[in-house]
């Protein structure tokens, strides 16, 4: 086990590193979009003297390089800063940015909204595909096999707003089954929120079950010309037993590794979704904050994403050691 | 309602409370109760319940149509009534104005609404460092008397005529003195609905005051639900669904598709919105009227609203007043497209052809850039080579609008004359965006602001019109409507506002359960 304690430690060390090294990259991308917060909140208003008073108020002038140290300072600290959108930067007695939102109080209940959808999603998703990849291992080659392939690539195939379009038209405009509108909010119950949430989440289910029901079907069918497999079948067990308790266990690790990826992507790549169905998670936030160059919220989403990945593939490698007893037990 | 003359309702607000009461005629009688759910575009995460920061309908319709009120409110057939204010008088040089206010009138938190308020809440517009989109209307009134609990007089550096309407402006809210702070922070007004929870940039509940000064004629539902949907698709897919009952812009692709379905109807008027060209006056070639006035047979207005509004809206004729303007002067002559009156002008200025940059971006209005490219095309009959520069949309509105000298923009225009001109055409304003200064003009518009009798005043008006018709240096091709559905499962009154999408984004108030 001392290993596996070694790379854990090795790996978040690394990702330390990349979070700083994306942090750097998201305060470059965003300084180079055109216009600032003052410009874009002032719209058609934007005089030059509010705009330097709102710069001024939100320290947008002092240089670049001071504010990202003024950031990092405080990120480090666990202080992600105050949002500038919730800024008071018109209050009553003038500017005072210091009494707004932070961006942890902003951030915290649209993350946990993604985290539940990314939830609903996992929860129908992994066992689908999963079930779905052992039975096309087991009648591979067979018309369901064929069918399966073609429903799952095509899907993943299109573009995510599509989807959900698709989804809307069938199960929401023709037949009202469900509600195109996941407007979900603090005070619903679970099962309104359930129901509310079941469109993304089926969305997303189409986009990322390909990869995970055909790196179950791939590792299966790999295993299948093993040696203990063919032993197994001249035991006589059954080609479905064969495959869940034999072949199954020993092609985890690929499997796992794709869940991991795409329960990752569950988080980060659900901007489009949220925005098609007015879904209130932080990728709709973030696309929000970016139109407004929100940028202490875009970075602390950048950020979260980032960590996301960098965890659930962290995650990923370890039960992919725990689950090969060769990793387990080196010699 | 008619033959009460506007000047009647201005001088003394008496018989706005008349016109309170008797309502708007309707089909059926409205009645109290249920909730109104509606998806609105126009929401930001920065929203708040700061009435000087207020730009899009989100917002506007929560605040002022739902849990603030205003001094004074436009109703939808355009004439003035009173909100908090129950009746006013001006003297006769238009420049004092003597307000009473609402009696036994409370805010949200239980504090009764009186003359401190008042001066407090327009106090906020001009505090220093505040950044105000009405600071210039309160920035006129040298003086804030009061001169009763419920009596407040202002005092005016110029006498101006518009001054209760001005008092309309959304941005003007009423806060309760000494709380303002905690009321911009929980939304804490006299308006008909209280916040029942407010999440920037994604919803707005709000419940009806029992026992509220509108009494029965106004607020006839028990709660609303305004839902944050910017993505268009989303709020046409909403409505169609059922999941709201109202939306506002609709996507005029799927115009058919909302037809077609019997349980939505549309709602379109035409108000002052206005789509423009501006050209800075003050720079070569745009100083010279002749080319301003060959770019104005250049273009071809009809074919602008025919295929850029689809037919949405209205030909404009190079004045910023539009039909939901008291005084709009509809029955001028109509510039049309000529290519060789454009070549004719362009001869008059000593030119053969010209060549110009005209500066466009969808952040100007929606299909700012396919107008211009129309432009493009229609103005090279008359000899005028016009060279599209697509600009970013960031930043667009500090960058290009007032710095380039030829670009796209627009307005959602201003109840009154006076107000639309000077913001945008009165000699120095900041938003003054053709660098407009004309001598007759800006002495019409001196005379025509403190001018209480309506007949002279027409005429001022019609003049000014005129000058910016045949000299000015904005092009106004188009009016846009504002069009909106709604399901049937809510009805409206017959008259609709038209200043404003969404009934002046007051359906909160207007709007009852079928």
């Amino acid at each position: 086990m001392g290993s596996v304690t070694r790379i854990i430690l090795q790996r978040l060390a690394l990702g330390l590193l990349t979070l700083f090294i994306v942090s750097i990259v998201i305060f470059i991308a965003v300084n180079l979009l055109p216009g600032d917060f003052a410009e874009a909140i002032l719209g058609q208003g934007a005089t030059p003297e509010a705009v330097a008073s709102i710069r001024e108020g939100l320290g947008l002038d002092k240089p670049p390089i001071t504010r990202y140290f003024d950031w990092l300072g405080g990120a480090i600290q666990g202080d992600l800063g105050s949002s500038f959108a919730q800024a008071n930067f018109a209050s009553f007695t003038g500017s005072d940015a210091a009494s707004g939102t932070t961006v942890a109080e902003q951030i915290a209940p649209r993350f946990k909204n993604t985290l539940f959808l990314a939830g609903v999603t996992a929860a129908i998703a992994v066992p689908v595909s999963i079930f779905l990849g052992v039975l096309a291992a087991l009648y591979r080659n067979s018309i369901f096999d064929r069918a399966t392939n073609i429903l799952t690539l095509s899907s993943i195939s299109s573009p995510d707003f599509f989807l959900a379009y698709v989804l809307i038209l069938f199960l929401s405009v023709l037949n009202p089954l469900l509600p195109s509108l996941s407007n979900i909010y603090d005070g619903m119950d679970f099962s309104e929120r359930l129901v509310k949430s079941l469109l993304p989440a089926l969305t997303l289910t189409l986009a990322v079950t390909a990869q995970m029901m055909r790196m179950t079907r791939a590792a299966i069918i790999n295993l299948l010309a093993s040696p203990y497999i063919e032993m197994a079948r001249l035991k006589g067990i059954s080609p479905m037993r064969v495959i869940v308790t034999h072949a199954l266990p020993n092609a985890l690790a690929p499997i796992i590794t794709v869940i991991a990826l795409n329960l990752a992507y569950l988080i980060t790549g659900v901007v489009v979704v949220e925005v098609v169905f007015v879904y209130p998670g932080i990728g709709q936030l973030f696309v929000d904050s970016v139109k407004i160059r929100d940028i202490p919220v875009v970075q602390a989403c950048c950020l979260i994403f980032a960590a996301a990945y960098i965890l659930l593939n962290l995650s990923a490698d370890v039960l992919s050691i725990l689950s090969n007893p060769r990793l387990r037990h080196p010699k | 309602m008619s033959q009460i003359s506007r000047r009647g309702l201005l001088k003394t607000g008496a018989a706005a409370s008349v016109l309170a009461a008797t309502g708007l005629p309707a089909k059926a009688a409205p009645k109290r109760g249920g909730r109104l759910r509606a998806a609105l575009s126009g929401a930001n995460t920065s929203d708040s319940w700061d009435g000087r920061t207020h730009s899009d309908l989100f917002m506007i319709a929560s605040a002022s149509g739902c849990v603030f009120d205003c001094l004074t409110e436009t109703a939808a057939d355009g004439t003035l009534v009173g909100e908090l204010a129950e009746s006013w008088e001006a003297s006769a040089d238009a420049k004092t104005w003597t307000f009473n206010l609402r009696q036994g009138v409370t805010f949200h938190n239980g504090k009764s609404f009186g003359a401190d308020d008042v001066i407090e809440s327009l106090q906020m517009h001009t505090a220093e460092g505040a950044k105000s989109a009405a600071k210039p209307i309160v920035s006129a009134i040298t003086d804030m008397k009061k001169l009763g609990e419920h009596q407040v007089q202002f005092t005016l550096a110029a006498g101006n005529a518009d001054f209760p309407f001005l008092l309309s402006d959304y941005h003007i809210l009423m806060f309760p003195a000494g709380q303002i702070e905690e009321a911009i922070a929980n939304g804490i007004g006299t308006g008909l609905y209280s916040v029942v929870s407010f999440d920037p940039g994604v919803r707005f509940v709000g419940k009806r005051v029992e026992s509220h000064y509108k009494g029965d004629t106004a607020g006839y539902f028990d709660e609303i639900e305004y839902i944050a949907v910017n993505d268009n698709t989303a709020r046409m897919n909403a409505l169609m669904t059922g999941q709201v009952d109202a939306v506002n812009r609709i996507d005029f692709k799927v115009e058919a598709l909302l037809k077609a379905n019997p349980a939505v109807r549309i709602q379109e008027v035409t108000g002052n919105q206005h789509y423009t060209f501006p050209m800075l006056t003050k720079i070569a070639p745009f100083d010279n009227v002749h080319v301003r006035q060959a770019l104005k047979y250049g273009i071809n207005r009809q074919e602008l609203v025919d295929k850029i509004l689809l037919g949405h809206g209205q030909v404009g004729n190079d004045t910023p007043i539009g039909p939901a303007n008291p005084y709009y002067a509809g029955d001028m002559e109509q510039l049309a497209y000529d290519p060789d009156k454009a070549k004719f002008h362009l001869n008059a200025a000593g030119l053969d052809s010209l060549d110009i940059d005209l500066s466009a971006s969808n952040a100007a209005f929606e299909g700012a850039v396919d107008a211009a490219q129309l432009y493009q095309a229609s103005a090279a009959a008359g000899g005028i080579n016009i060279n599209v520069v697509q600009e970013p949309a960031d930043g667009y509105w500090s960058n290009v609008w007032l710095k380039k000298p030829f670009c796209a923009s627009y307005w959602s225009g201003r109840a009154t004359e006076d107000w639309m001109f000077s913001t945008a055409y009165e000699a120095g304003v900041p938003w003054n965006d053709s660098q407009w200064e004309h001598p007759r003009f800006q002495e019409l518009l001196l005379s025509a602001r403190a001018e209480l009798d309506t007949t002279k005043r027409r005429e001022q008006y019609r003049e000014m019109q005129e000058i910016l018709r045949v000299e000015g240096g904005v092009l106004v091709p188009m009016f846009a409507n504002y069009v909106q559905a709604v399901s049937n499962t809510v009805a409206s009154p017959d008259v609709v506002g038209n200043l404003w999408q969404m009934d002046n984004a007051r359906m909160a108030e207007r709007w009852w359960v079928a």
